[in-house]
């Protein structure tokens, strides 16, 4: 019973919520990782293209509920995510013409293309304050609850309760339905090869008659809709907040590196490590520990082995520690 | 054009700016442009020294900016014994134990064989060593922190003078610079540019986090200053007689007088500064540089040390962003760890780099003054310009009202703009590397 009990207390503290932040992560890795692939540069507007797409779909989500139209216990957020996809489509489409094809027809160094970002990151960083302000936006609706603490407990008379969000079951039956499409995507559809051949020899690509302008529009869209699931997952589980969406560049960068900048399973990978490092190295291991140890031994304190707000510090060590080791990351990333 | 007309007139139109400020609005608002103006070169000079002169991309300006801060503080805040006496040798000696047990990880590492022993070995001392320091330095920071938390709660800082802390920032941000460059100036420049984010997130993160140390988000108010306070010279007569003599009320006058002193103290630090880099760039080292900047593999086989020079350089420009912090902080008068956001303190200052001229001396100084002109001046004129724009609408139209409201936010939006317009149309900045 008391083994049960720990398990559970896990769970519901550990092993849920890591699962759905590493699901959010594990997307938006995929996007840096993808344009790193074909674009050959880090973005650091990344967490703002977020941002902006999940501005869009917040702005559908009121709309919807104004009039009415809704998914009954799922949140209306779902239905208006395409419209959001579609919003951050046009915008990257748009940034793409306007800013970066210049310095792509130049070929200019990657830590141009870096700085460039940055000024699109803070255009769009502009934007998305201008139009829906900098505070916190909550859009969730809908049942909060696939299963409260409480029922949990009624159904299985253990004493720890498991509670699961419906954000967080969205979350990973989204994660795992777009990062499905996206494998299937590039490793069975013309375009999708033609993609990875682009990424893994441009030269040779080009040869082969691939147009590098249509592989650069596909692999925008694909990050586009990364970057919009990603942060309405996001927003939807926690809440909204522009500089949040900022600050999330790191821990997605980490992710993208520890897994292996370029590669695609790499990224996933990543996405979960940093993860379930951030919420296990947080967490106040007490409750935990109660029920594993006998009496005597029961801890006195938390046993949280650093406060929550160290938690940029644990992506970043892990970081570190990758890069001092294994440069090229976990899954054998490519080193330009 | 003759460059140095043309610099001239650039720098002319600056102060112009700067004038113009004074006339339209008041004399107070240009001398708050003109001093945070001066600190922002002084930042501007430090990521020019580490981009424009060594390629080095460093993203991590806050943090050094908060550790300047941060000696303010320890520096020139009287110390509070009943906090020492509750847990300052528990600190330091929790402290010393924490560094100890990573100076013996360090020192092991190179010992222990290869494979499955040194994972273990490097563990259990890293393991041992953290649940040690973590015995001896949660009590003392709980002790210290129960001092009076409501006005102290922290270790206090040593009483000084505080114009020392801007070398002591300076000290304490290249020390940090060190251990960074240690570990991550061998990687590429983007991850270098993610390692640096990170060490700046968890610097702000030790600030607000440490109560002991910076009372965290309780903030340190009430620094001393290195100028006489407004109030004192209110009451002086001589002042008073003085300002009246010159058609002021004394209020203004104190007020100008102050803001004046820092500017002149800020100057003299910015002209030192420019002068070292000036003289930095123009001797055989800023050269070698340069050479290492514009190809790492010739400079390596010419003899010359690129992971040396790269350190140094890195460390150099740390220190510099450092001093600038110290005096930010000198000029705000009190820490607040909230406050620091890498928009404003990070990317901002590679704005205000890339538009002046990265490689350029002057035109990171130039880049410096203009870009924080306009991240201040942008507000206003953007509200105005909402007021035009939005004047045909109903009175009472929601479209209008947010509008208004948002305006502020375009600062962000403008930054940005400039950035692109510059890195498409001017690539090399206002004033150009030679």
């Amino acid at each position: 019973m008391e083994f049960l009990n720990a398990i559970v207390a896990l769970s519901n503290y550990v092993l849920v919520p890591a699962l759905a932040y590493g699901s959010q992560l594990a997307l938006g890795a995929l996007g840096v990782t993808l344009i790193y692939g074909i674009l050959r540069f880090s973005n650091f507007a990344h967490g703002d293209t977020m941002a902006f797409g999940t501005m869009i779909t917040i702005l559908m989500t009121w709309w919807m509920q104004s009039v009415g139209i809704g998914l009954g216990p799922l949140p209306t957020a779902l239905l208006a995510l395409p419209f959001g996809i579609a919003g951050c489509a046009a915008m990257v489409l748009l940034t793409d013409r306007v800013v970066y094809r210049f310095y792509r027809a130049q070929k200019v160094k990657p830590v141009i293309l870096v700085i460039v970002s940055m000024g699109v990151m803070f255009v769009m960083n502009g934007l998305v304050r201008f139009v829906i302000g900098p505070g916190d936006q909550r859009f969730a609706d809908g049942e909060r609850f696939i299963i409260t603490a409480l029922d949990f407990r009624m159904m299985t008379g253990l004493k720890e309760g498991l509670a699961i969000k419906t954000t967080q079951g969205i979350t990973l039956v989204t994660a795992v339905i777009v990062v499905g499409v996206l494998f299937w995507f590039l490793t069975h559809t013309r375009t999708g090869k033609s993609m990875r051949a682009y990424s893994d020899n441009e030269d040779l690509a080009l040869l082969s008659g691939i147009n590098p302008e249509r592989v650069v529009l596909v692999t925008w869209l694909i990050v586009a809709a990364l970057a919009t699931v990603a942060g309405t997952l996001y927003g939807l589980d926690k809440s909204f907040k522009p500089f949040t969406y900022f600050q999330l560049l790191l821990p997605i960068f980490a992710s993208a590196i520890v897994g292996g900048l370029g590669s695609p399973l790499g990224a996933i990978a990543g996405g979960f490590v940093i993860a379930f490092s951030e919420v296990t190295i947080t967490y106040a291991w007490k409750k935990v520990l109660v029920y594993l140890m006998p009496e005597s031994l029961e801890p006195s304190g938390l046993v949280q082995l650093m406060s929550t707000d160290y938690k940029f510090a644990v992506s970043f060590v892990i970081l570190l520690i990758v890069l001092l080791f294994r440069p090229t990351g976990l899954f054998r990333g490519k080193a330009v | 054009m003759n460059p140095v007309i043309k610099n001239s007139a650039l720098f002319a139109l600056m102060a112009m700016l700067i004038l113009l400020t004074g006339i339209m609005q008041s004399w107070n608002s240009a001398l708050l442009i003109l001093n945070m103006g001066l600190v922002s070169a002084v930042m501007a000079l430090g990521v020019n020294l580490q981009w424009g002169f060594a390629g080095l991309f460093n993203v991590g300006v806050m943090g050094f900016v908060a550790l300047g801060g941060l000696a303010t503080v320890l520096i020139s805040m009287p110390p509070v014994p009943a906090a020492w006496a509750a847990g300052g040798p528990g600190v330091l000696l929790g402290l010393l134990l924490g560094a100890a047990s990573i100076g013996v990880a360090i020192w092991a590492y190179p010992r222990l064989p290869r494979g499955r022993v040194r994972v273990l070995g490097m563990t259990v001392i890293l393991v041992i060593g953290f649940i040690i320091f973590r015995r001896v330095f949660d009590p003392a920071v709980e002790a210290i922190e129960a001092v009076d938390p409501a006005t102290s709660g922290y270790l206090g800082g040593l009483g000084l003078w505080v114009v020392l802390s801007w070398p002591v920032g300076g000290v304490l941000a290249a020390g940090a610079a060190w251990i960074i460059g240690k570990s991550a100036l061998g990687l590429r420049s983007d991850y270098l540019a993610i390692a640096t984010l990170g060490i700046a997130e968890i610097v702000i993160a030790v600030l607000k986090n440490e109560d002991w140390l910076s009372r965290g988000v309780k903030n340190v108010i009430g620094l001393p200053r290195p100028v006489p306070n407004e109030v004192d010279l209110q009451n002086d007569p001589a002042f008073v007689e003085q300002a009246t003599s010159l058609g002021l009320d004394p209020m203004t006058a104190s007020s100008l007088y102050v803001k004046l002193g820092y500017a002149l103290m800020f100057t003299v630090v910015l002209l030192i500064l420019l002068w070292l880099a000036q003289k930095a760039l123009h001797s055989p080292w800023g050269r070698m540089m340069r050479a290492i900047r514009d190809n790492e593999t010739a400079a390596e086989a010419m003899g010359k040390d690129v992971k040396g020079r790269h350190l140094q350089v890195f460390i150099l420009g740390s220190a510099i962003c450092g001093i600038a912090g110290a005096m930010m902080t000198t000029l705000d008068g009190q820490l607040t760890p909230g406050t620091y956001q890498p928009l404003r303190f990070t990317f901002l200052i590679w704005v205000m780099v890339i538009v002046g001229g990265s490689g350029n001396n002057l035109g990171a100084v130039l880049g410096g003054f203009l870009i924080w002109f306009l991240w201040v001046q942008v507000e206003p004129i953007s509200a105005l310009a909402m007021e035009v724009i939005t004047a045909g609408m109903a009175e009472d139209s929601p479209v209008r009202g947010h509008l208004l409201e948002s305006a502020a936010q375009l600062r962000l939006l403008t930054m940005g703009v400039v950035l692109l317009l510059v890195l498409r149309f001017s690539p090399r900045g206002l004033i150009p590397e030679k």
